[in-house]
């Protein structure tokens, strides 16, 4: 049974608050065109989950959300480097950054 | 509890702003306030830890990475234009908020046991213990959170440090000075044009 005493507030409001974000997230990835606005609503949808794993990890007192949270970041750390080095290259050979020109690999 | 609405507001109103800016580096701006209001809500689940390297690693290296790409990116497009001195206009509002925001902070600093003190609960699962935030080895301590890190879960956190090794590696190859791919912007179209060429050639046969 989950300890919700320990939380600040319900856990329905942290589940809320994190599906508030995560598809406001999603709302960049899908309407926004510019590849650095998108890779940033990707750090908007991982920082969604983090902060239900955390809530969730709190209320079971069970820190193995934690651990999850924690390779979380790195993972985002690594997607955010190859994410910008790939906008890097795109740049450098087509001098613009719609992701909607970089269609080379469209079936 | 109206922290946790305040801090919920500052989230959404500033994953907003991300999504809606005109220029990245306004998204930037507003993703920065997103990650100090959840490292401030990591801290009230008692994730001690995970709110540091939150300021550690998302304000630290991951914004800094996105405002380097936006400086590379527009550094040989459109010049700087230096613009009006901003300075005098928002000194005063600027100095208000600085002198505001540090009040709190050594307020808090000086109110720390009295902030929030759960009542302790029975051992969980994992072994650790409800406690006071701050204190040692109690649910969500750094200890209690390198105990669980190096001992349970010492497979996982090696897979993170291979995980790193691939992504310095692939940022390598895709970046470097020398990518194998793409020589000069010259060339990248002339292989391009190729490709599309030989994709239109397959279509017809």
């Amino acid at each position: 049974m989950p300890h919700e005493s320990l939380l600040p507030v319900a856990l329905i409001n942290y589940i809320s608050l994190s599906l508030v974000i995560f598809l406001i997230g999603v709302a960049g990835v899908v309407l926004r065109r510019n590849p650095l606005i998108m890779l940033m609503s990707i750090e908007l949808m991982w920082n969604a989950a983090n902060l239900l794993f955390l809530a969730f990890a709190r209320a079971w007192l069970n820190n193995a959300g934690h651990i999850f949270a924690f390779l979380v970041i790195t993972v985002a750390a690594a997607e955010a480097a190859i994410g910008l080095a790939i906008v890097v290259v795109v740049f450098r050979s087509r001098e613009n950054v719609d992701v909607d020109e970089v269609a080379i690999l469209k079936g | 509890m109206i922290e946790f609405y305040i801090l919920a507001f500052v989230l959404i109103a500033s994953a907003i702003f991300v999504i809606i800016a005109s220029k990245p580096v306004y998204s930037v701006v507003g993703l920065l306030v997103h990650f100090a209001a959840l490292a401030i809500m990591f801290f009230s689940l008692a994730a001690e830890f995970l709110a540091v390297i939150q300021i550690i690693v998302y304000s630290g290296a991951i914004l800094m990475l996105f405002l380097f790409v936006i400086a590379l990116l527009s550094s040989g497009v459109a010049p700087f234009s230096l613009g009006s001195d901003r300075l005098p206009k928002i000194a005063v509002p600027a100095t208000l908020g600085v002198v505001v925001i540090l009040g709190f902070l050594i307020y808090g600093l000086a109110h720390i046991p009295a902030v929030f003190q759960p009542s302790p609960v029975a051992q969980s699962a994992s072994g650790s213990q409800a406690g006071p935030v701050g204190a040692a080895d109690v649910f969500g301590s750094v200890g209690d959170f390198g105990k669980a890190l190096f001992t349970t879960n010492l497979l996982p956190f090696e897979i993170t440090a291979f995980i790193l090794m691939v992504a310095v590696i692939g940022v390598i190859l895709l970046a470097g000075e020398s990518a194998p791919y793409v020589q000069s912007r010259r060339r990248a179209r002339i292989v391009e044009r190729e490709m599309r060429e030989a994709i239109m050639r397959a279509g017809e046969e």
